[in-house]
């Protein structure tokens, strides 16, 4: 089993939490994972990423060659585009339709369905939208979506966000994980 | 035991506690924040009573290990790549000194994700004549301190550890040893040791060149540097630190042909490297950042068997290496997604909606309207992307805000206008001013004051509440420090102020002062 997933967003959206509750889910799998992101300036609502690489075997390099992802998750239209050299022949791409402007040049949403609905395999919704309804972030939604592509049992998700919010009180773990079953649900 | 996720950074903190570390003096710099920040935060280490402290500088920071290691105890400083350059001369003389227990962790930046250049800090770890770490995975990254310590205080000599950007922040599982005690105090057992006058230092030299062989000697025999052997001698690789990761990711399960010497420690290991270069037709370098082990084993003339690598550029020399630049540096087919649709616009970082630095800029631009001939000075922070504003007409490196204004109003260029952070402005602002004031340069001095060192993800600045006071010791006239909330509401006011102080014939401190946003929010969900 491999999968190689590069999340994208724009920061501050809370990618790099959709990655870490997949990687505890394959580490408590007994899966091997290495999950390489951005910091620092690049957080200033810019673009941003992070590669997720898990596998049965030994990981090699913390970053996805170009052509190998098996998954782009994104949590912003536009975004999920910006890393399409990162796609294998056969992966997919799930992202968020609803964009998130904070630049004065953003495209015609037009242009970017088009390029979106040129790829062989993608799913794209408005997270945001069933987030909204749940109280909820539209990043966990994207991950419920993801997750039959993941080859991870569902329950294991559920687990690493129990794991990972538990600290947080059992409110914020069932709002997560609600919205994970929405994600789940709607696609 | 079984494995935690982390990251490169915080697999290096937690062998730090984990190896009896007693201190860990630092200052902020991506890519090396997390690994400082994780022993602060860590419990296991508070009730270890391990001292974890954010320093005024690099240099301080190292200083204060120094003083650690003077007690026989094990410390860590850690600093971003041009932070070493700031902590250059404790980095020379600790070396001198033979300094014990002493890891110094620097993570480099090639590409500069987070930086102003993608210096390689191997080069100061050969000059100052140390051993140097560089793990190639986040297991090694923990094994190798407790590596590192044992080496330092065996051999008498501080550890350069260096690591890049995607080990310092890629996660992975690590497993964990159990845990050494810390060292007593013990103090040095030579009085003469950590005196620098020239007649100790000559033999203390003396000593250093001595060690050179012992230091070899461990990196050929410690198990860190390996040579594996391969089928096809027409190639053999030399790998740095996580440039083997991008090597093996190209052979289906890591089975790479070619014979390679994978390098995670130096001195370089003469008997491997002469073994390669023996046994294969040429030689290939992958390093992530500069060519440095290409440079000593190419020569000055480049004779013999053909060395490959960044400097006669079969790799890119500018930006980090990855699996795909090694796959064509060896003649291999490289896959590619599709191209990235015309539509696709840029999206920069900017500065957050409702950050004080907007309204100080806004002033600074207005008022600058009626100086077209004017300038102004940056310097490292959130506020470099002022930029982007049109606000800002330099930056250069920690602290150059306050001294090239100075240097600029001298050659007459007026008005000359400093803008620098308060955590910045601890760092190394402070003699700027005091060239200011000895000199009594024509220049106007903002220091925005957000209350923290944000850029680096909120770490306390060191002359936080203190600026008012550090201002007027150094001697600006208190009558020209002045104060503004930079706020919307406060514009006219804000502009005011400035065209007095750039009136003003002298130097003037504007302190505009307002806590940084998102610092802000984060301390109204603490206080709920």
């Amino acid at each position: 089993m491999k999968k190689d997933i590069i999340l994208c967003g724009v920061g501050g959206d809370g990618i790099v939490s959709v990655a870490k509750i997949i990687s505890d889910a394959a580490l408590a799998l007994g899966l091997y994972v290495k999950q390489s992101e951005i910091h620092g300036m690049s957080q200033r609502g810019g673009s941003v990423f992070s590669h997720l690489r898990i596998s049965s075997d030994p990981i090699f390099s913390d970053v996805i060659p170009e052509g190998k992802a098996d998954i782009i998750l994104s949590s912003e239209p536009m975004e999920a585009l910006r890393y399409l050299p990162f796609l294998a022949a056969d992966g997919t791409v799930i992202t968020n339709s609803d964009p998130f402007v904070n630049i004065n040049n953003y495209p015609d949403m037009a242009l970017i369905n088009a390029e979106l609905a040129k790829l062989p395999n993608c799913v794209a919704f408005n997270a945001n939208q069933i987030a909204k309804e749940l109280n909820a972030r539209g990043n966990m939604v994207l991950l419920g979506a993801a997750a039959r592509f993941l080859d991870i049992e569902f329950d294991e998700l559920e687990k690493a966000i129990r794991n990972i919010f538990g600290r947080k009180g059992e409110a914020v773990v069932d709002t997560n994980i609600a919205a994970i079953r929405a994600g789940r649900d709607a696609r | 035991m079984s494995k935690v996720l982390l990251l490169g950074d915080e697999a290096i903190a937690q062998a730090f506690i984990d190896a009896g570390g007693s201190a860990i003096n630092s200052y902020p710099g991506t890519p090396s924040t997390q690994i400082t920040e994780y022993v602060i935060k860590s419990k296991e280490a508070r009730e270890k009573g391990v001292v974890a402290n954010w320093c005024a500088n690099e240099k301080t920071a190292l200083e204060a290990s120094l003083g650690v290691a003077y007690a026989g105890k094990r410390a860590m400083t850690c600093m971003k790549h041009v932070g070493l350059n700031v902590c250059g001369d404790p980095v020379m003389n600790a070396a001198i000194i033979g300094t014990k227990g002493v890891i110094i962790v620097v993570a480099d930046d090639p590409s500069m994700f987070y930086s102003q250049d993608e210096q390689d800090s191997r080069f100061y770890g050969h000059w100052a004549m140390i051993p140097m770490l560089e793990p190639s995975n986040q297991q090694e990254a923990y094994d190798m301190v407790f590596f590192g310590y044992e080496l330092s205080e065996k051999l008498g000599t501080p550890v350069l550890y260096r690591i890049p950007t995607r080990l310092a922040h890629s996660r992975a599982g690590v497993e964990r040893r159990p845990a050494l005690p810390q060292n007593k105090l013990n103090y040095p057992s030579d009085p003469k040791s950590f005196v620098l006058l020239p007649v100790n230092a000559k033999r203390l030299y003396r000593d250093l060149i001595d060690k050179q062989p012992a230091f070899t000697k461990s990196s050929e025999e410690s198990g860190f540097n390996r040579y594996f052997e391969g089928t096809d001698k027409s190639k053999g690789i030399i790998t740095t630190g996580i440039a083997y990761n991008y090597l093996l990711e190209n052979f289906p399960g890591g089975k790479c042909p070619y014979p390679v010497v994978k390098i995670t420690q130096y001195p370089l290991p003469f008997n491997m490297l002469n073994k390669l270069y023996d046994e294969c037709a040429e030689i290939v370098v992958l390093e992530d950042g500069q060519p440095f082990v290409e440079e000593h084993i190419k020569g000055f003339l480049g004779k013999g068997k053909p060395v490959h690598g960044r400097l006669d550029e079969t790799i890119r020399r500018d930006g980090e290496l990855n699996a795909e630049k090694v796959a064509k540096a060896l003649g291999m087919k490289v896959e590619q997604g599709p191209a990235v649709p015309e539509v696709v616009t840029n999206r920069p970082p900017a500065l957050c909606q409702g950050c004080p630095h907007i309204d100080s800029y806004e002033a600074v631009i207005e008022v600058l309207k009626k100086y077209p001939e004017g300038r102004v000075f940056g310097d490292i922070g959130c506020y470099t992307l002022g930029f982007n504003m049109g606000a800002i007409n330099t930056t250069v490196c920690m602290g150059a805000s306050i001294t090239m204004a100075k240097g600029a109003s001298e050659m007459g260029i007026f008005p000359s206008i400093g803008v620098i952070g308060d955590g910045t402005f601890g760092h190394s602002g402070m003699t700027g001013l005091l060239d200011c004031v000895n000199e009594k340069a024509n220049v106007v001095i903002m220091i925005l004051d957000n209350d923290i060192t944000a850029m680096t993800g909120g770490q306390p600045s060191s002359a936080n509440m203190k600026l008012f006071n550090i201002c007027k010791g150094l001697g600006v006239d208190p009558d020209h420090i002045r104060h503004i909330v930079p706020l919307k509401k406060n514009h006219d006011e804000f502009v005011k102020i400035l065209e007095e102080e750039i009136a003003y014939n002298g130097v003037s401190v504007i302190i505009p002062q307002r806590v940084c946003i998102v610092e802000n929010k984060k301390r109204i969900a603490a206080n709920k």
